[in-house]
């Protein structure tokens, strides 16, 4: 029994959304740069912790050197941003400065005008970033710049590993899976997955999709959105006959990757489970959900293992990251020349001290405090070619469309060419 | 209302006696709010009065709900009809593309049935479960204040907090299993979130437990209603207890079951919370719903137009269904207090 008036009231919150967002004050004012003086409003998704401190100081010692420029720090619910931005893009005075994920997302973004885009105010010093800061371009144009990057692969506990008698990690898959009977010999759940989120599903798909497919056809499926290609069907094969046998937890299906002690994050983290294909973000996900003090010490990372006869370079690796997008009044050097500020070393320097990432600015490396980090630093840069997650390089109706249609593939329903049928539509719609 | 004009003209009975109304005292009392003798003025003062009034107590709540409620509902039928993402401006004009692709989906389709086993299970198992619940609290039995607020704790906890304490219970090897393996039931454990033909029972069970709690209260409100003397009298005829239940009290609870029979039906076609927390609809859509299935696609995906069609149609659903329900089921309920003109 619910209040009486549910989809009027879903309507009437998207309304009061859209009407709060034109008028609200909370939004980011056009820059006044009448005397000089311009005020920018910046949404971060840092609510809490280091992170949050660092953008402060930020804004704070940025405002010392450039005393006419003073950001507003205005934290979001990392959700948020999803219901948030579109209004605000809508609106005539969105945020100057706003959380950007890249990729098709960004794109979505480019139509409602707003967006500025940074290619001539970033071309000094965006090279620092590397191969990685394309994820943030649309049409060769850097409408975002990135803070950190990430990397996907597998986190496992060595001491596990040990008990079960491994003693290096796997580097194909045949190595993987007989890892993986070794370790059901020693009743340990060899891998931990969060089938409830959908987007852990997806990492595997994809991994075995850039096992697979050359790097020519991923670039190229990412341009025209479509999976035809038949690597991608190979891809959803490989993937079904290495979940035949068996080697997530039982009920992953209703797992979530990250909240609660029995998470998949969780479950590596107490010993339950040897690994866990996840981002460079997970250790600091099963800090807080485990007692043990000497966790960081027990994982360890090993690339996604290569498949033979894949014609996908082994080294290609999945990945993302979180950036900065600037809205086109704020365009004015001011926002980039902040988001500069955000990528030089001593900032980075911070940003990794906070646990959130891979440095976008490789100068900053040595603050990384996990050993481990490094490894998984090092291989991101030696990458050829780094793919965006799926779900943020395609637009985000298909990207979301591909997540649904891996989700219900790993409960047993669908086929590999259900998952490409799927992009191919939501594109069409 | 107008208790002063009342007392002018001096009807001190017209107020108290509990005799039916004399017509003379019903005229007083009206004649009574006029704010003078003036003879000449008494018909069209008052009628202009009156339609100011109501212009003035009714034009607050009439702009609040159109602009709050009837144009959003049309915006939203309108941005239906694009290809609208969310930004800039609304999309290419797409007729009624949007709406026939939601009804031609097998999911929000799966979706729907959902809902509607969602209905049928609510009214078999929430109906018995309060009604029976309410006859045995209306009792004098020794701690009935206790018992009533435990039936009806449930239903007090915020739906998230539900959702998210059933999810903690009904981990795998959690306390629900445990529980179980401790009474020696223990093969009856499940997969009760991850396994595909038993989630959407779980859920039903979730709601059951948070909901059957409001049926309760109100079946012990309708059964206040319910004059004592009415048993007492069929006891003295030589009615048994279940015989006066069955014929007495049930037929006179019957405007109470219909209202709370329209309240769960609309109610199950709008779950969202519980379910949204504990599975996101899933694992492969066995437990969406329509509103899961609308935020997945239209927030989620940034589908706005999409989404918006998937609002309007759940809207619809429910409004057809309400009217229905009022027109056939609820009529003889609200007869005299929506059908005539009072005053």
């Amino acid at each position: 029994m619910r209040s009486l008036r549910k989809p009027a009231a879903v309507t009437i919150a998207a309304a009061a959304a859209l009407a709060l967002a034109a008028c609200g004050s909370s939004g980011g004012s056009t820059p006044s740069s009448s005397n000089g003086k311009v005020t920018l409003t910046w949404w971060t998704n840092a609510t809490a912790g280091q992170l949050k401190t660092v953008w402060q100081q930020a804004a704070v010692a940025f405002h010392t050197a450039h005393p006419n420029v003073t950001i507003q720090v205005e934290p979001l619910q990392n959700e948020a941003f999803t219901t948030k931005v579109p209004p605000a893009l809508a609106s005539s005075n969105p945020p100057d400065i706003y959380q950007q994920w890249g990729g098709g997302q960004e794109a979505t973004q480019i139509p409602s005008g707003k967006v500025a885009d940074l290619s001539k105010l970033s071309s000094g010093w965006i090279g620092q970033v590397g191969s990685a800061a394309q994820a943030w371009q649309v049409n060769g144009k850097q409408y975002g710049v990135p803070y950190d990057l990430h990397t996907v692969g597998f986190w496992y506990r060595k001491d596990l590993f040990a008990k079960a008698g491994i003693t290096t990690p796997p580097a194909t898959l045949a190595a993987l899976e007989s890892d993986d009977a070794k370790l059901k010999a020693a009743h340990i759940v060899p891998i931990a997955v969060g089938s409830k989120d959908k987007w852990p599903d997806a990492f595997w798909w994809e991994y075995f999709a850039l096992r697979e497919c050359p790097t020519a056809t991923l670039k190229a499926a990412m341009k025209s959105v479509n999976l035809s290609a038949s690597c991608f069907m190979q891809a959803g094969d490989q993937l079904k006959t290495f979940m035949a046998t068996k080697p997530f937890q039982g009920g992953f299906l209703g797992t979530p990757s990250q909240v609660g002690a029995g998470s998949s994050a969780g479950m590596v983290a107490n010993g339950k489970a040897a690994m866990e294909l996840q981002g460079d973000w997970d250790p600091g996900v099963m800090a807080p959900l485990t007692s043990d003090k000497k966790l960081n010490s027990t994982l360890g990372w090993f690339p996604f293992p290569a498949i033979s006869g894949g014609a996908g370079s082994p080294t290609t690796t999945l990945g993302g990251g979180d950036g900065f997008s600037c809205t086109t009044p704020a365009a004015e050097p001011a926002c980039a020349q902040f988001l500069q500020y955000i990528d030089s070393t001593p900032v980075q320097k911070k940003v990794v001290a906070a646990n959130v990432g891979l440095p976008a600015n490789p100068a900053a490396a040595s603050a990384l405090s996990l050993p481990a980090l490094k490894q998984v630093l090092a291989y991101n840069h030696a990458a050829p070619y780094v793919q965006t997650y799926f779900d943020i390089a395609f637009p985000t109706s298909v990207g979301q469309a591909l997540d649904a249609a891996i989700a219900t593939y790993f409960a047993g329903q669908g086929s590999p060419q259900s998952i490409i049928t799927a992009v191919n539509q939501a594109k069409s719609q | 209302m107008a208790v002063a004009g009342d007392k002018d003209v001096g009807v001190p009975q017209a107020g108290t006696s509990p005799a039916p109304p004399s017509p003379v005292a019903g005229r007083l009392s009206r004649v009574g709010r006029l704010p003078g003798p003036g003879a000449g003025s008494r018909r069209s003062r008052p009628r202009l009065r009156r339609r100011l009034e109501l212009v003035v107590l009714l034009a607050p709540a009439l702009a609040l709900f159109v602009g709050f409620v009837l144009l959003p509902i049309v915006l939203a039928a309108w941005d239906g009809m694009h290809r609208w993402t969310g930004f800039g401006s609304l999309g290419p004009f797409a007729g009624l593309y949007n709406y026939r692709l939601v009804l031609s989906d097998p999911v929000f389709r799966e979706s729907f049935v959902h809902n509607l086993i969602i209905v049928v299970a609510s009214i078999l198992i929430q109906l018995p479960l309060g009604l029976g619940v309410a006859l045995l609290l209306n009792r004098r039995i020794r701690g009935r204040a206790f018992l009533r607020t435990l039936a009806f704790a449930p239903f007090v906890l915020p739906y998230a907090t539900t959702a998210v304490m059933w999810l903690l219970l009904l981990q795998p090897g959690g306390f629900v299993d445990q529980s179980l393996k401790a009474v020696g039931l223990g093969g009856l454990v499940q997969l009760w979130l991850a396994n595909l033909h038993l989630v959407l029972y779980t859920m039903i069970a979730v709601l059951t437990w948070q909901f059957f709690g409001f049926a309760m209260i109100l079946m012990l409100a309708g059964l206040q209603g319910i004059p004592g003397e009415l048993r007492e009298a069929a006891a003295l005829d030589g009615a048994s207890g279940w015989q006066a239940t069955r014929r007495i009290t049930l037929p006179l609870l019957g405007p109470t079951i219909r209202i709370w029979l329209f309240l769960s039906v609309v109610g199950s076609l709008q779950v969202f919370d519980q379910v949204w927390i504990m599975t996101g609809g899933g694992p492969a859509n066995a437990s969406s719903t329509m509103v899961t299935y609308l935020v997945q696609h239209g927030f989620q995906s940034y589908e706005f137009g999409y989404g918006s069609a998937v609002a309007v149609i759940i809207f619809l659903i429910c409004f057809i269904f309400a009217l229905l329900y009022q027109r056939f089921v609820l009529r003889r309920d609200t007869r005299g207090a929506l059908t005539r003109a009072v005053g």
